[in-house]
This record gives C-alpha cells, structure tokens and sequence, in this order.
C-alpha cells in the first residue's frame, strides 16, 4: 500500500511514481526552456538529500536558502525536508550585514545559494556567524578559485556516491518525516522591530496549499510562473506548496529582468502578483498606447470604454444586454485578446493579488478585459491563507470570504482573529511572541483592524496598531489614506501623519516612470528623480491627486477629517536599503517619522521650504548624502458631506 | 573574499620602438611594452597621449612606420587586421561601432564571422551542414548572453539601448570571437558607478574564467588600478611609466604628468 501523502517529500515521490514522465519544473536558460519531470525532480532531489546527509547535514537543522527563483533551489528545499531538516529562504537583495540577523537567529548552519554575488555576502557575514560551516552554490561563473565553498556538482556527485553506499537510506529518511515536523521557517518582513522566524508544519501548508486547490480547481496541468521572492509567504504557497500538492508546473524566468517575455512564453493559466506589479504592466501599456497611431489609440479608447461598462459582468457571468455583448465581443477580437496575449496573460484561469491594497482602477481593467483576478488575504503566519474571493464574488474593496477550513472572527477592538490548520506552529525561539499572538481559545491575532461586510467578505481598514484618532478624535487611519494616494499612478508611495495631531499632513514619493514619462510628452527636462521631484509642474500635478483623495474621503462618513491639508514629495525613493521600506515593500512608519523629523516639523509648522539633508545607501553597500530644498505645499480640503436625511 | 590565483604566463606580445607618425605629428614615439599571457594590462595616459592609436597599432589599423611587433613568436612591422582576428585577438571601440538597426543577437553572431565555414549558397538553400553550424554559433552566443547577463534585450535593436549596456553588447560580440587576447578601448567611459562596477566585474570574470589576456585603455584611474595587473602610462606620444600599479602611482613622471600633485 502506497503510504499517505502527509509530507511534501511523499507527495512530491507520489507524482514520480504516478506520473513520472509530466513536466514538474522548467527554467529558461540559454535561450531555450529546459523541462524536468518529476521523476528527474524525485532523482535530483535524492541525490541531494544523499549529499547533504553526507556532508552532516541532520534532522532539526536548518537550511539556508538564498537567491532568484532557481529550480534547484526550490528541489534543495525538498531535500532538506526529505532529511528532516527546515529549509530557511531568505530575502535574495538584502544586503550582507541584514544576512547577519536571520542567520544568527536560525542558527544556520548550512547554505544553499544561487551565484557568487550571495556567496560574497554570505562570507562577508560570515565572521559574525560561528554557526554556519557549509555553502554550496548553484552558478560556478566567477568562483572558480574560491576556496571552502562547494559546487552543487559536487554536492550532487558526493550524494550519488552515498546513495550507492547506504541504499536504504532515502526512503528511511521519507519515512521518519512527520506531517507536525517543521516544514519552513519563513521570516515576517519586520515592519515593526525585528524579522520574527515562522515556523510551519508540513501539515499546515498542505492543508492551505490544498484549500486554496479545491476552492479554486487547481489541476496537475497547470502551470505558474515564478518569479516572487521565495522567502516570501506567497511564493511558497503558490510556487512550492501548492506546485507539490497539484503536481502542477513552476515555471524559473530567465533572470529577473526578462520576467515579462518569460510570462509571455509561457502563458501561465495561474498566476499571483502583488498590485505593484500589475501597476507596473498597466503603465506600460499607456505609455504604449500614446505612441500608438490615431487608429489604434481610438480602437483602445472605445473598446476599454466598452469594457468598463459591461466586461466584468460578463465575466461574473451576471445579465448583460445583447448589444453590449456583441460589442464586447468585438472588443474582444480587435483590442483584449492581443492586449492579453501581449500581457501574457492569455491562458490565465486564476489570478490572485495580494500583499497590499488594489487600486479600483486597476483592479476593474484588468477584470474587465477577461482575466479573472481576484484578491486573499493571508499572512505568513497563516501561510498566506485566510480569505479568497469565490469567482462571481470578486469587490475591489474587500479580501474574499474566509477560505475553507478557516475560522475568523472579529474582536472587540476591530481586530481580525483566526483558527484553522493553517496557523503558525511558533515563531523560532520566541515563545513570549507565540503566546502574544495566539490566545488561549487558538485564535491568531493578524493585527489587522477589520469587519465583515453584508456580503459575507472580509473588508480590512488598517493595521490596528497603526489606526489612531486626529486631536479633534476622529478615527485616523494612515493606510487608508496612503491606499487612495497609491492609487494613482503618479504616486508611488505615501506616508501619511496626523495621530495625535490636529491635521493631516503626507509625504509622497513619486512613480519616476510615470511622472518622467509625463514630463517628457509636455518637454520638461529633468536631470533625475530629485530634479524631477522638486519641478513646480509635478507638484502641481500631485496636488491635483491630493484633492481628488481628499474629495473622496470628504464624501466617507467620518473621513472628512483625514483630508489631507499639507504635503510634499521627498528628495529621495524610499528604500530597503535605507531601512525605510520592508524588503516586501511595506512602509515602516516609526523609523520614517524619526529620520524625517525635520521634514513632519517643517509639514506642521507652517514653513514653505525645508531645507534636508540625506544619508544614502547604495546597492553596493557605500553612502552617499543627497540634499535638497523640499517644498511644501497645501492642498484644498473640502466641505465634510451632509448626512443624508433618513 | 579568496584572491583569485590567476597564472600569468610567458609574454605573448611584445611592442619594440614603435614610432607612428601622420604627416608632421608624431602619435607614437619609440614605445616598447610587452604583454603576459592571461594578465590584464592597462595603457593609461591623458587625452591625446596616443593610447588608441596603440591599441590601432596592434590590431592592425594603423601601420607603424618604425618599430617590430611580435606576437606569439612571429615578428611583423604591422599586423594585418584579417590576421589579427584570425590569430584571436578581438577589440571593442571607444566609440560603439555597433549594427544600430541589427538586434543584439545578431550583432553578437556577427563575431561568430570567422567560424563560419559552410558557403553562403549552403547557407541559402539551409543545408543540413550549415544549420548545424548555425546552432553551434547560436549556442556560443548565448553561453555569452548568458555571461554577460543581457537575456532581457536579447531581441531588442541595439539603437534603442542606452549607453552602458551598447557597451556590454559590444563587449559580447567580441568574446563571441573566443579570443585569446582582448583589446578594451576604453569600455567604461560614460557609465554611471553601478554600470562601471558590473563592466568591471565582467572584464575580470573574462579573465578568469576563460583565460582571455585583455588590453585596456581606461581613464578611470580607481577602475585601473583595482582591476590591473600592469600597467603602461603614455604622455604625448612617449611612455613615461610601466610597472604594477603601485608602481606606477609612485611614479614622479607619471603623476606629474597625469595624476596631478599626489593625494
């Protein structure tokens, strides 16, 4: 009798053993797609695990895994899971000195890395981390004459070596794996304090993993691209635990910046990205449209016209009439089909985002145009699996219904609470964190403030810790006001202040794309992203944004306070390098107001000019200072809404 | 970071008194350097010192009207730019001389020019043997690709990249040749710091991995001392140094001449 399928190394054996000869992995390299199936995969992953008990490597330990989406590092992390032992992804563009923290705290004594730019850094932490012993890399090129560092050839060869010697030893290994071991260790992005490690049981991702599976019809041919971070939650739900759950097929770009030809060669029929990327897709096909001819800019503008009005009713399969039909039918054929096909998205099935608010906009374009998108919710202590959106239940302002399996509930305080298999086993060495978060009835405390809606779905306002209230003691909260800022194409990113204070004052960071792109049609020189930041136009255009957000939140019940009175757009890109941002992109709002006192000073104060002056990090590690003159400016704040008469 | 224990062998290239003149202006006057097997070595000097025409005089462009060239044994006065090539020397130019119109990929099988053995009717009618032929080239060009990590504007003409990167392609299409001596004109001028840091690195990879002896013209001093192993400094014409970096920094000629005072 076949044994259960309770661990990922069982499940990934029983796609070898059943269908051996499909395709589990492809990566495009020298130009050309090479596949393996999954008996290569369970091959590979063999030898592997045979190397890296070999070389030591025991039940308990824990694997370092660092680098771009690479086939290879995705199988060592199966390796390690065959051994017992828990593959650790770490975020692949953080500097050295942040390597420091995580492989301290994991006490990592093994790593797995894609190239030499990661070998580098992991020798530069080295000295400050006694624990780590073994590197074995991926991409020899430039490591030629390094030494106490170790070829993934090599690691191989060695393994098939122990293998021949020891032949029982795999499947005893499979054996022992337990569906409540420790699969992963994954590391909360950190936008308060330090990164925390999640620790999930195989138990819980499959039971995430296959959740998400029925509820959407996930099948053994379909195919995913992948190409998100792989210490991200996201990318291993959809390109790790669900690609061993479905026995569908991961797809490895080329390299990072070939992303967008690689999605189109495939044509993946499931797909996941957070909004920024589909804001950065939507951009590129504007900035396409207006170069295009008269003709086709006209066809583009009458046909997404159409497409508005009726092509997500159409794909929510509601009651639409026949003229609108025909007309989209046409639009269809003429502008979304080759708009899809151009997008990559032609075969698309299931697309989710998450990780961050969607625009409306954005969201209903790109439903509009067929491609079924919808919003989760999740976090990495849930393996990003709380919420999903039923297809024909999809709203741009909420995150789904609570996903099967999953209890949720909302606390007194606003705060959204789960329980289900999908839970967080303990954060790594922190029981005072793990008790903190999971009360005593089992649920988990997301931090998230929130409320279901009439429809059943889950709407979130904020991080609860971050909703405060104005000096007058109306409810304050920053993201929702950032969100509405975001939306817009122009703005990047925003940060709103205004707790404890009388008004609302914002800084933003502009989208140098979009805003470049938008000086040069109208002649206006710029020399780069400060120049461009501090030209009279641009702030005149980012006002004309700020007033649009405040005439909205003006209309909210409640809101009309949070308009936003005062703002300015800083001299620099916030960044992860300089601690402003997460490595996931998430404002960090506290180390923010501290470094930019001065500036929240200026903002309230009254003052025009401001002058500042900024230390920066660049990718290499070195500093430099930027100084500007920031100015500021007000935005016109508009009458609160008159409550209807009941 | 382990140094890399690169083998720096016999001299493969030797300069000998070479004069170049045109007309009453004297490019070059009585030069001798050599050049070692799998070292990089750079030529340095201010503008109008007679580094390209150098590098012009080794590859064949120009003629020296005194002096003898030898390289890997054979003596010539001048080299002879079809034999260059085919005795593996490659260049790169300190003004892109690219194929603006041509895709990247193209413009880099265009180094594959000398492998080509099939004739052009096999190549017409698509013969067995010159498909084959093309496959190898093609996978040597993408081996370089690869290298040089330009996957993304693979198919992208090469009059629509920016600066650095036409640079980078450039640099491919002469390691397509599989040279065994590199001619650098200057391959980092007009690159911002990060793009000077990749070219860097994929000059010094060049050198490592396949072996490749390069020649560099560069004027970024911290570059050419960082990446160095020789180097030969020229001023108006003459040679005023030649030596290790080190060497050369310390040298009084040398940084009166293009240094400036010592800092």
């Amino acid at each position: 009798m076949e044994p259960a399928q309770d661990t990922f190394p069982r499940l990934m054996l029983h796609h070898a053993r059943t269908r051996p000869d499909d395709p589990a992995t492809r990566e495009k390299d020298l130009g050309i797609w090479q596949t393996w199936s999954w008996r290569d995969v369970a091959a590979e992953v063999r030898a592997l695990a045979c190397g890296l008990a070999a070389n030591g490597f025991r039940r308990g330990m824990h694997l370092a895994i660092v680098g771009d989406n690479r086939p290879r590092l995705y199988w060592s992390m199966l390796a390690a899971q065959v051994l017992g032992g828990v593959p650790v992804p770490m975020y692949q563009d953080a500097p050295a000195a942040e390597f420091v923290f995580v492989l301290n705290d994991a006490e990592i004594d093994y790593a797995l890395v894609e190239d030499q730019e990661q070998v580098d850094k992991l020798l530069e932490a080295a000295p400050q981390v006694p624990s780590l012993s073994h590197i074995y890399y991926d991409d020899p090129r430039g490591l030629r004459n390094y030494e106490g560092v170790t070829s993934y050839e090599r690691l191989l060869d060695k393994g098939r070596e122990y293998d021949r010697a020891h032949p029982g030893f795999f499947d005893e290994q499979v054996a022992l794996g337990r569906p409540d071991d420790v699969s992963i260790m994954l590391y909360t992005s950190g936008t308060t304090g330090r990164p925390k490690g999640v620790r999930q049981t195989h138990a819980a991702f499959i039971a995430a993993a296959k959740g998400g599976a029925e509820f959407d019809k996930l099948r053994p041919d379909d195919s995913v691209l992948s190409y998100l971070p792989m210490a991200w939650v996201g990318d291993h739900l959809f390109s790790f635990a669900q690609w061993v759950y479905v026995g569908f097929t991961i797809n490895c770009p080329e390299s990072g910046d070939t992303v967008m030809t690689d999605l189109r060669e495939i044509g993946p029929t499931y797909y996941f990205a957070p909004p920024r990327i589909f804001e950065n897709l939507l951009t590129q096909v504007m900035i396409r449209m207006e170069d295009a001819s008269l003709v086709k800019r006209w066809l583009f503008a009458h046909f997404t016209a159409v497409a508005r009005r009726c092509g997500t009713e159409i794909l929510d399969g509601r009651n639409v009439p026949l003229g609108d039909r025909i007309r989209y039918a046409i639009g269809n054929l003429l502008v979304y089909g080759p708009l899809r096909n151009v997008l990559g998205m032609s075969r698309i099935r299931v697309a989710y985002t998450a990780g961050a608010a969607i625009g409306p906009d954005l969201f209903r374009f790109y439903r509009s145009l067929g491609i079924n998108l919808k919003q989760l919710y999740g976090s990495t202590e849930t393996c990003a699996y709380v919420c999903l959106q039923p297809d024909g239940g999809v709203h741009f302002d909420t995150v789904g219904e609570p996903a099967p399996g999953v209890e949720l509930t909302i606390a007194g305080n606003g705060e959204v609470l789960v329980r289900g298999p999908m839970l967080l086993k303990e954060y790594y060495k922190r029981p005072d964190a793990t008790a903190e978060s999971i009360d005593a009835q089992g649920y988990f405390h997301t931090g998230d403030a929130g409320y279901m809606d009439p429809s059943g779905q889950l709407k979130i306002i904020d991080r609860a810790a971050d909703v405060g209230k104005l000096a007058d003691g109306s409810m304050f909260a920053p993201n929702y006001i950032e969100n509405k800022l975001k939306f817009f194409p122009h703005i990047k990113e925003a940060v709103a202040f205004g707790a404890d204070r009388h008004q609302v004052c914002a800084f933003i960071n502009i989208d140098v794309g979009s805003v470049g792109n938008w000086a040069e049609r109208r002649g206006l020189p710029y020399s780069g992203y400060t120049d461009l930041a501090a030209k009279p136009e641009v702030y005149a255009l980012i006002r004309e944004c700020v007033e649009k957000v405040n005439a909205e939140l003006a209309a909210e019940p409640g809101l009309s306070g949070s308009q936003v009175r005062r703002f300015l757009i800083l001299h620099k890109e916030l960044d992860p390098d300089d601690d402003e941002l997460t490595r996931t992109r998430k404002v960090r709002r506290g180390f923010i107001a501290d470094k930019y006192r001065v500036l929240i000073d200026a903002l309230y104060e009254g003052r025009a000019v401001q002058h500042i002056e900024t230390l920066v990090k660049f990718e290499d590690g070195r500093t430099g200072m930027v100084a500007a003159d920031l100015r500021i400016e007000d935005a016109k704040a508009q009458p609160a809404a008159l409550p209807l008469a009941a | 970071m382990p140094t890399p224990a690169r083998r720096i062998g016999d001299v493969i290239l030797s300069l000998d008194r070479i004069s170049l003149a045109f007309g009453g202006v004297k490019a070059l006057t009585d030069i001798t350097f050599d050049v070692r097997e799998h070292e990089v070595r750079a030529i340095i000097g201010p503008n109008g010192a007679g580094k390209s025409s150098m590098l012009n005089v080794i590859n064949g462009v120009y003629r020296p009207q005194q002096g003898t060239i030898t390289y890997r044994g054979k003596q010539r006065h001048g080299m002879d730019s079809h034999a260059v090539a085919e005795a593996g020397i490659a260049r790169t130019f300190q003004n892109i001389a690219l194929f603006r119109g041509m895709s990247v990929l193209d413009n880099i099988m265009t180094g594959r020019n000398l492998k080509v053995r099939t004739s052009f009717v096999e190549q017409a009618i698509w013969w067995r043997r010159a498909r084959r032929e093309e496959l190898e080239n093609r996978a040597k060009v993408e081996e370089v690709i690869d290298f040089l990590e330009i996957q993304h504007i693979r198919k992208t003409p090469v009059g629509r990249l920016p600066y650095g990167l036409q640079k980078r392609v450039e640099l491919a299409r002469a390691l397509a040749a599989e040279p065994s001596l590199l001619l650098l004109d200057e391959p980092m001028a007009g690159m911002n710091v990060e793009e000077k840091q990749d070219m860097c690195r994929f000059v010094l990879d060049v050198n490592e991995q396949y072996g490749t002896t390069i020649v560099l013209i560069e004027h970024d001093m911290g570059v050419v001392m960082d990446i160095s192993d020789r180097v030969v400094v020229l001023d108006y014409g003459r040679k005023i140094g030649d030596g290790t970096p080190d060497e050369v920094r310390g040298n009084q000629a040398v940084i009166d001449a293009y240094l400036g005072v010592a800092h």
